[in-house]
């Protein structure tokens, strides 16, 4: 390596280049700070408000998840939570999967996987949100 | 290109046991069960709305004392995940990142989620009370 600088025939670029992107080698590291920053309300307000998540009446649930700002607000929180949980898992595989079939495997699995489980829970989320809109309004 | 005699990085059987890198590890681990957890919220979430047997079968579920102890755990990773990022952040800012600061939010940090997690958890059982009575 120590030769390279000099007696190379390669030109810089050339040396640096498919060892990784020159901008983008903190990105995944301020999303993770920055969907963090975002649950901190987020995953507070369900936290506080958990006896009303998971309320054991269908009706009264059903009420408090089809509240407009709630229903939103669970959008939110589903998108940040769970790219923030994508981020941390691909951490977590870069630490301790090593081989190359392995780790790109389950990297891309992540990236289906958290993808799809967001994909779901909005469906759903939305789905409560119109169909209990009325009934929300109604009784609120 | 491999090089045998690198420094190794922090080891569990060389370091005596802190505060600080048990949290560390809990960190990371209770990041993993909720990342377990989403899968469930989700299934809970399309199920739930449906109405029906699949609605009652998260509570008959959560009334058995496996399912209490989920439910708790799950909590407990929730509220412990939510305290130990906030630390995490003020490190990000340089403010707290000293052994003698790190430990004492570390301990704030564990307190603080046993009083919060059993905090929520009572006002949570408490809609049980009332939906049964």
């Amino acid at each position: 390596m120590s030769s390279s600088s000099n007696g190379s025939f390669k030109t810089p670029l050339g040396r640096v280049r498919g060892l990784g992107a020159a901008k983008g080698g903190t990105h995944h590291w301020w999303m993770q700070r920055v969907t963090g920053i975002a649950l901190i309300p987020l995953a507070g307000f369900f936290l506080f408000n958990l006896d009303k998540l998971i309320h054991p009446v269908y009706s009264s649930m059903m009420m408090f998840l089809a509240e407009p700002p709630v229903t939103i607000a669970l959008i939110l929180f589903i998108l940040c939570a769970y790219y923030h949980a994508f981020l941390g898992i691909q951490v977590i595989i870069e630490d301790y999967v090593h081989g190359t079939l392995a780790k790109n495997s389950l990297l891309m699995f992540n990236k289906f996987f958290f993808l799809a489980l967001t994909v779901c829970a909005i469906y759903a989320t939305l789905l409560i949100g119109f169909n209990f809109a009325d009934y929300a309004s109604a009784q609120g | 290109m491999s090089n045998n005699n690198r420094p190794l990085s922090p080891h569990l059987q060389i370091y005596r046991w802190e505060i600080t890198m048990f949290l560390s590890i809990m960190h990371r681990l209770s990041g993993v069960a909720l990342a377990v957890g989403a899968l469930f919220f989700t299934v809970w979430l399309m199920t739930t709305l449906r109405g029906g047997p699949a609605f009652t079968l998260f509570y008959t579920f959560a009334k058995t004392p496996v399912g209490i102890l989920i439910c708790f755990l799950w909590l407990l990773a929730f509220v412990f995940h939510y305290l130990n990022g906030i630390r995490h952040l003020f490190w990000d800012f340089g403010s707290g990142i000293n052994p003698r600061a790190a430990k004492l939010s570390g301990w704030f940090v564990l307190i603080g989620s046993f009083v919060a997690t059993t905090i929520i958890w009572n006002m949570a059982r408490g809609v049980y009370a009332v939906a049964a009575g």
